[in-house]
């Protein structure tokens, strides 16, 4: 991947609006994707493990409607490091918040008090 | 692509470019801007890990349960999406060259961003005097830290939108205002993807414990 | 109204007289010290008037050859005040035997080790690689300058506003005592409510802003403006370790900033993220503090990789043996550093699971660095050897770091970590490494690329001394202390009750003395080398017959780099040109594009400073109107557009044509 000064005039600002067709169907999406998981809370149709999964699902899915239709991400951007620094922050944030959850728990279970204690005078 | 000076037979190898096209000012600022937001999703992935840990520390105050108003996370939610609608037809607006529609849709976004701040101030100086401050638990602690992290992101985002709708006024469409307009855009919708973390995994699951 | 109580808490926050150490003899004598040596050097810059050349040329340049010098500068002021701790604690083990209490108490020794951490890592070894790749990167890469060249000044003045803190820190108040991690609850107001944490704090949260952007800009100056022809795997090793390090700068570096922000919270606000009530919980400090940690101390070793990879190839006259390798052997570390956090914590208690995970990811991890030794070893095989300075330094790496990492292999068991965490077997490990890795790297890129900086070598004989005592030192400092480790000995202790311990510590002391004489002969062998610098004079811009683009250029290099834009066709792309008969242009230059100086860096940099010192004072009228003054003038920087100049081409011309007159000099010679 050499850096060729003369591609890159192209890679200007108005490649990044998309257009109105593209805008409005990433935001009706999103609104069916936000309004049903608020649905399902506020009104506790499902069962507690049915819904969590649904939201943190339809969530997942959200994120990758808001970086197709409002981010324009795509693997041909800045040659594809947009693409790949993306990817690696995703590795990066799943490895420290799965990292963590694990670690804490486990020392949760075997370092902290029995009993939770309120507060101090 | 060049050619050598003087010297050089034809077929041998070419060790400089003479005729030479500078990198256009400005060329790596997207790259560059984009890798900046991927370090700032990690400090939220680290907030979003705190309050995953900590999250359910109620110390025998207030939990989620008490303190969550859907609804008005709902109205939140929805204005800041919509703050993202109306930011995309700024940008059409600035592709097809039609600086006063987009002034306008700018100027709309900020309205919505404002009323996103407005309405999570109100929730916090609630939460507060109901005695559920930073400092009552650890449970708090990490959400008035994560949320507010977040809307502080959206409060520099707006002096940004302010500044940016004077240096257009003042200097045009300019190529540097555009590569600002798109970096602000690129800021712009990461806060609304950090903001679907946060209602999924603070507000919804919240309520669901 | 206000009385006068009310009043001067509202100006002076918690700054009081008692505040300045003035019953500390030693700390007096350091200041004395250092404000005549202020003093002369101010004096000497005013009366050579000197203010305006320093202005213009170094302080407000945006090119990355001044930058990379004045990190470099930085980076060994700091290693005097760094290692001067080195020594107080030294000498304090050597002699607190017996009923002896040494010559420092526990508030003043707390302090010291807790400072020589923070400045070795934060504002040594972190400005010198900095500069470094500063200042070799964009040469390496055929390039003018890094992609944000003025985002570059200001990174440099934000870890200079986090040293003056923490040098501030020695005068007005005082440091941590918590070790240079700060580990909660100590840290926490409770335990901690004097200024010496928030300065630990500021320091650090400004000065890694300075990195944090440092890493974007060398980012994008790696992946957008490498010369054409030279793809990703026609990059120089020290280019590819360069990129590694700065994706592992941007990857981690927002974890300090956020847990730092944390625990400053817990200070300034009241919240519960590290208390022991309340629901908090230190040990996710330690956790999140670690999953910064780790990678922290490979941004370290990789730049150091990358110069042991350009010098072990020059100096045997051979091209980098496995090439391909080493660059997947660096990205497999850069990938691996984050999922080995936990071997600094294996005794807080996470259970068998979690440590055995982690330990054999802490072992695996050995295996490339293990490929990249054995891919040096084999550059050098049938190479013809020059034991010039940077080689010498190689091979004395090559012994010592292998020596480190076995260390650290044996670390990695759990239950051998059981025994020696936080004992003096780990302060040896890690000084074995980042001593014989770190450092002796950084030496041997000082000595290798002095002479495209400045023009002139260095002194061979001065530089021979400093190694010798450098590497002697070394290990009578450091060797005792894995014997010492291993009977059970804890790090960070002041005095000791079992004399027949004394013995090492005395051998230790030696070994810090040899150190300072390295350390000393260093210092002169700059010096002789000015003096001398028309005998070691580089007249070719390649005074090692060297194989990366760096070359290409005279030395010092212009300021524009290239006249021309090199095209790269092979590996070793200076080597490729000097093997097919490049003729260089004498002719058809033009006016090159340069950005411009400003001191917006600077300013934005001391703003950082005030608002960081308001906040640890308590002055919170300086910290607010600091900050509204930073967004200001911030903002105000952006309604400049007009950030660049040109070069005219007939300046290029008589540059270029001053090049061709010392080389055709220098060939008659």
């Amino acid at each position: 991947m050499s850096s060729d000064a003369h591609a890159h005039a192209h890679d200007s600002a108005d490649a990044h609006a998309g257009t109105r067709q593209g805008q409005l169907i990433g935001f009706g999406a999103s609104v069916v994707l936000t309004a049903i998981p608020f649905l399902l809370v506020m009104h506790g149709t499902l069962d507690k493990q049915a819904t969590a999964l649904i939201i943190m699902a339809f969530a997942a899915v959200q994120v990758v409607v808001h970086m197709i239709f409002f981010l324009h991400m795509n693997t041909k951007a800045e040659g594809g490091w947009t693409m790949m620094a993306l990817i690696f922050t995703i590795i990066m944030v799943v490895i420290a918040l799965s990292g963590s959850l694990w670690v804490m728990h486990h020392l949760t279970t075997n370092m902290m008090p029995v009993h939770e204690m309120g507060q101090t005078p | 692509m060049t050619v050598a000076m003087g010297s050089m037979k034809a077929g041998e190898p070419v060790f400089y470019v003479v005729d030479e096209h500078e990198h256009p000012e400005g060329s790596s600022t997207m790259l560059g801007f984009w890798i900046y937001l991927m370090s700032d999703c990690l400090i939220f992935a680290i907030l979003f890990a705190v309050y995953g840990v900590l999250g359910a520390k109620y110390a025998a105050g207030p939990a989620p349960k008490d303190l969550f108003d859907l609804s008005l996370v709902a109205v939140n939610t929805s204005f800041l999406l919509l703050s993202s609608l109306t930011y995309g037809f700024a940008m059409l607006s600035m592709q097809q060259n039609r600086v006063g529609a987009m002034q306008a849709w700018l100027a709309v976004t900020g309205l919505f961003g404002l009323a996103f701040l407005g309405i999570e101030l109100t929730e916090f100086a609630h939460m507060i005097h109901e005695g559920a401050t930073p400092q009552r638990s650890a449970f708090l602690s990490s959400f008035f830290t994560l949320v507010g992290t977040h809307g502080l992101h959206v409060t520099f985002g707006l002096i940004w939108l302010v500044t940016l709708m004077v240096q257009v006024k003042t200097y045009g469409l300019i190529e540097a205002n555009r590569r600002r307009l798109v970096c602000l855009s690129m800021f712009w919708h990461f806060l609304d993807v950090i903001w679907i973390g946060v209602f999924t995994f603070v507000y919804l699951m919240g309520m669901l414990r | 109204m206000f009385d006068t109580a009310d009043l001067t808490k509202l100006i002076f926050g918690r700054l009081t007289l008692e505040s300045l150490p003035l019953h500390e003899p030693i700390i007096v004598g350091t200041f004395a010290m250092v404000a005549l040596g202020g003093l002369a050097l101010f004096g000497a810059i005013t009366y050579f008037r000197l203010w305006g050349y320093l202005w213009r040329e170094w302080f407000t340049t945006v090119d990355h050859k001044r930058i990379g010098i004045m990190y470099m500068v930085l980076g060994i002021v700091m290693l005097l005040r760094g290692f001067a701790d080195a020594l107080m604690m030294r000498l304090q083990q050597a002699i607190a035997f017996n009923g002896s209490e040494g010559y420092l108490n526990s508030h003043h020794y707390d302090q010291v080790f807790t400072a020589h951490g923070v400045i070795m890592i934060f504002f040594v070894a972190m400005p010198l690689v900095t500069g470094l790749m500063n200042y070799v990167v964009p040469l390496q890469i055929g390039a003018r300058d890094v992609s944000f060249p003025f985002l570059n000044n200001f990174s440099f003045w934000m870890t200079t506003a986090g040293a003056v803190l923490v040098m501030c820190s020695l005068f007005v108040g005082e440091f941590a005592r918590t070790g240079w991690l700060a580990y909660p609850p100590l840290s926490n107001l409770s335990y901690s409510p004097d200024v010496g944490v928030d300065y630990y704090i500021w320091a650090l949260q400004v000065a890694g802003v300075g990195t944090l952007l440092s890493g974007v800009n060398l980012i994008c100056t790696i992946v957008k403006m490498r010369a054409p022809g030279m793809t990703m795997m026609k990059m120089p090793v020290f280019t590819w370790t360069s990129l590694c390090t700065n994706v592992l700068i941007v990857a981690s570096f927002p974890v300090l900033t956020a847990v730092l922000a944390l625990l400053s919270l817990d200070r300034y606000v009241g919240t519960n993220f590290f208390t022991n009530d309340f629901g908090g919980d230190p040990m996710m400090y330690v956790n999140l503090i670690w999953i910064w940690g780790h990678p922290e101390v490979y941004i370290l070793i990789l730049p150091a990789f990358g110069i042991f990879s350009e010098v072990t190839s020059t100096f045997s006259g051979k091209r980098l043996f496995g090439y391909t390798s080493m660059v997947y052997a660096t990205v497999v570390i850069t990938i691996l550093s984050y999922l080995v956090w936990l071997h600094h914590f294996f005794t807080m208690g996470s259970g068998a699971s979690v440590n055995s995970f982690f330990g054999i990811t802490t072992m695996i991890i050995s295996i490339p660095t293990g490929a990249k030794m054995f891919n040096w070893l084999f550059t050098m095989y049938r190479g013809r050897i020059r034991f010039e300075l940077p080689m010498m330094w190689t091979v004395a790496f090559m012994l010592t770091f292998v020596i480190g990492g076995m260390t650290g292999v044996l670390l990695a068991v759990p239950p051998a970590d059981f025994v020696l965490h936080n004992s003096l077997f780990l302060v040896a490990h890690f000084h074995n490494v980042i001593i014989g890795g770190v450092l002796f790297g950084l030496f041997a890129g000082i000595a290798y690329w002095f002479p495209k900086a400045f023009g002139f070598k260095l002194d061979v004989f001065w530089g021979k001394m400093s190694f010798w005592f450098w590497t002697v030192g070394f290990y009578f400092a450091f060797m005792p202390l894995y014997v010492l480790g291993l009977m059970g000995v804890t790090r960070r202790l002041r005095t000791f009750d079992d004399p027949s311990l004394q013995i090492w510590f005395v051998i230790a002391g030696i070994g810090a003395f040899l150190i300072l004489l390295g350390i000393a002969s260093f210092l002169i062998q700059i010096a002789v080398s000015i003096l001398r610098r028309e005998q070691l004079a580089d007249v070719s811009g390649d005074p090692w017959d060297a194989r990366t683009l760096e070359w290409a250029t005279s030395s010092p290099p212009p300021a524009y780099n290239f006249a021309f834009t090199p095209v790269v066709h092979d590996n070793d792309a200076w080597w490729d040109m000097k093997r097919r008969g490049y003729v260089r242009p004498l002719a058809g230059f033009k006016a090159i594009h340069m950005p411009s100086n400003t001191g917006t860096g600077v300013i934005l940099a001391g703003l950082s400073t005030t608002m960081a010192f308001g906040l640890i004072w308590y002055m919170w009228w300086m910290a607010a109107g600091s900050f509204v003054a930073l967004l200001a003038v911030a903002i105000g920087h952006t309604f400049n557009y007009h950030r660049s100049f040109h070069i005219p081409a007939d300046e290029v011309v008589s540059v270029e044509r001053a090049r061709t007159e010392l080389l055709a000099a220098g060939a008659k010679s």
